[in-house]
């Protein structure tokens, strides 16, 4: 087993943190992005284009 | 500029000037406001951009949403390395100054509480992936002998299952064992979902997702504790990333405080 320890962050380990982490505050135009849906529906496009068999990245009660 | 108000974090106030070059969010430079004593990062956006409906189609565009959680890091991160800020979620908006100074008069005790609880913490990423595809195949350029009966043929197909099953189960848990190890040396833990290998174009199937939040002070002894389980398993790789600051564990659910959740590393294995 190999322990790697990456300088560059991916995208994708950004999008957990960003997506489903931080504060949920409710400004005055604040997007309910808090379950991700809406991202969840792009990611999956985007997904699918490249793999049609894939689930969701985001699994339930993420 | 007039526009939107783009919310990074809310931090104590610091003496430590941030990087001058630093381009927030639609390029404008973060700048503070501070108010009750407590500091809002904030970025001022078009009106164009980040309305809400605006807003909500730019995040199905996958180059926008790359393109502003960059920027969005690139401030938290700067942040880091003066002071503790409390991220918040991607794509908090208000209208103007005044609509931000009202949120922190109505938050202010939860956003103290919560500054106090991470102070001079920060979180580490540990993920787990089985290093190898399960089910060794034939061996190229030696093709499998045909299978000499239906029997035969059954047979083979439950090794192989057998095979996959145990490269799961033996994955599960070392995952399970390594998640306990390490919430164990932090002050709280939290599991994100596996992560898609499509999305990450990492090798392998990833098991474990986990945050960490660990004093600054520790995290040498930490990371060390990581690199030390490449002795304990084969067939697995771990991944450690950090230090973050601490996405993770700012919620809301986060701030019941000491009722860590060690127990819920079996569910390692959804997202199927």
């Amino acid at each position: 087993m190999t322990v790697v320890e990456r300088r560059e962050v991916a995208l994708v380990d950004l999008l957990d943190r960003l997506l489903a982490g931080g504060v949920v505050i409710t400004g005055d135009i604040t997007l309910r992005i808090a379950d991700v849906d809406l991202v969840r529906i792009d990611l999956n496009a985007l997904i699918s284009s490249v793999n049609a068999q894939v689930p969701s990245p985001w699994g339930e009660g993420a | 500029m007039t526009g939107l108000r783009y919310v990074y974090a809310v931090c104590r106030p610091f003496d430590a000037p941030l990087q001058a070059q630093l381009t927030g969010v639609a390029g404008d430079p973060p700048r503070m406001l501070t108010h009750r004593g407590l500091v809002a990062v904030v970025s001022h956006v078009p009106v164009e951009d980040f309305a809400e409906e605006p807003l909500r189609a730019h995040l199905e565009d996958m180059d926008w949403l790359a393109a502003t959680a960059r920027a969005h890091q690139g401030v938290i991160d700067a942040l880091t390395t003066v002071t503790t800020p409390l991220p918040l979620r991607l794509g908090t908006v208000f209208r103007d100054d005044s609509g931000l100074r009202t949120m922190i008069e109505e938050r202010e005790e939860y956003l103290r509480r919560t500054l106090a609880r991470l102070d001079g913490r920060v979180e580490w990423g540990v993920k787990v992936y089985t290093e190898t595809e399960p089910a060794a195949r034939e061996t190229p350029g030696r093709p499998a002998e045909k299978p000499v009966s239906g029997r035969d043929y059954l047979l083979r197909r439950r090794m192989r299952a057998r095979e996959h099953e145990d490269v799961w189960q033996r994955a599960e848990a070392f995952a399970t064992r390594l998640h306990t190890s390490l919430a164990a040396r932090a002050e709280d833990s939290r599991l994100h979902a596996p992560q898609n290998a499509a999305l990450s174009g990492a090798r392998g199937r990833n098991v474990l997702n986990a945050a960490y939040l660990v004093p600054r002070a520790h995290s040498e002894e930490f990371v060390e504790l990581v690199d030390r389980t490449k002795d304990e398993a084969s067939g697995m790789r771990v991944e450690l990333t950090g230090p973050w600051a601490a996405y993770s564990f700012a919620g809301e659910a986060a701030d019941t405080g000491e009722a860590a959740d060690t127990g819920e590393a079996a569910d390692t294995g959804e997202g199927t």
